[in-house]
């Protein structure tokens, strides 16, 4: 049962997660931060591109500069 | 004449979130199977047509915004992973088909059935579900506004066999594909609409409005070359591929 419950577990945070966490933080972060800038007035549509560029660029480098031959963290439910 | 006005405009705003449906389905169902994304359209038309039923023209009170945020959040996650992923392989960092296995293991260790891809469904779910409700949105919007909701249905209706038929068409051509290069469009499709999507529920205007799409496409993907240009080492150029 304990077993089953920590594959379940493990099942939807690879789900909704997925191998870099913090990719999915950032999202949250930025999409919080689009809606303050939205209720502020300011050009907030201009967030998510900014931060999808950045995250997206320092996650791919993070990966690349990983020691050779370290595998990737459990990923198997994205492309 | 406004008649016909109230039928083209059904039919066009009806079409463009159609064919945002249809390219989130035919990229899911290409790249993960067809059988898991068809059971996910399915789905999401059923929970349409119930809610459509219930609500009626009370569908408007539906706090759209939020599902947009939500769906639009994780579709970009998504999307971002996909991206990733694919940007590793096309720069020779990661090997093309490593997910496959890890996959079924984990499938099977949840003691699921393997020929069902959660994934897959939950995506055209999502797509077909949101842009569905935005479709039953402005049939309400439109024709309520010239009390003729029958005609502004018929007009969505006019797209949705249009925009079928189209991807009955386009599907063949797209499975002959080379599988990374699809799953790199995948993820600059499931990022673009994510960001859209999020961005427009949190309450910002795209410039352009649905027109940014097309721009957040462009974009998405001239970053994501230039990140493989970047990370590729000279090493594995002949590994992978984004082509």
């Amino acid at each position: 049962m304990t077993r089953w419950l920590r594959s379940f577990g493990r099942f939807w945070y690879d789900f909704i997660v997925g191998d870099d966490w913090t990719i999915a933080l950032g999202v949250v972060i930025a999409v919080v931060l689009t809606a303050l800038a939205a209720q502020a007035g300011l050009a907030a549509w201009a967030i998510l591109p900014v931060t999808v560029t950045g995250g997206l660029t320092w996650s791919v480098a993070r990966a690349r500069s990983r020691k050779p031959g370290t595998p990737e963290t459990t990923e198997p439910l994205d492309g | 004449m406004h008649d016909v006005l109230l039928f083209a405009a059904a039919f066009l705003a009806s079409a463009v979130e159609m064919v945002e449906a249809l390219t989130i389905v035919l990229a899911v169902g290409v790249t993960r199977g067809w059988r898991s994304a068809a059971f996910g359209v399915g789905a999401a038309l059923v929970a349409l047509a119930v809610i459509v039923v219930v609500l009626g023209p009370a569908i408007t009170r539906l706090p759209i915004d939020a599902l947009r945020v939500v769906v639009g959040s994780v579709l970009l996650i998504f999307g971002l992973q996909w991206l990733r992923k694919a940007i590793l392989r096309a720069s020779g960092l990661k090997a093309l088909h490593d997910e496959d296995a890890i996959y079924r293991a984990e499938v099977d260790e949840l003691g699921q059935s393997s020929s069902h891809d959660w994934y897959a469904f939950t995506v055209a779910f999502k797509g077909v579900f949101l842009e569905g409700l935005e479709v039953a949105f402005l049939v309400v919007t439109f024709g309520g506004a010239q009390h003729n909701i029958g005609l502004a249905a018929a007009g969505a209706a006019s797209a949705l066999v249009i925009v079928v038929i189209v991807g009955a068409f386009v599907h063949a051509p797209l499975s002959r594909v080379p599988e990374n290069t699809l799953k790199f469009g995948v993820g600059v499709m499931l990022t673009s609409f994510g960001m859209f999507w999020s961005a427009e529920g949190a309450g910002a205007d795209w410039p352009g409005g649905d027109a940014a799409i097309l721009v957040l496409l462009v974009a998405v993907l001239a970053v994501s070359l230039a990140i493989v240009g970047v990370a590729r080492r000279p090493a594995t150029l002949t590994s992978g591929s984004a082509t």
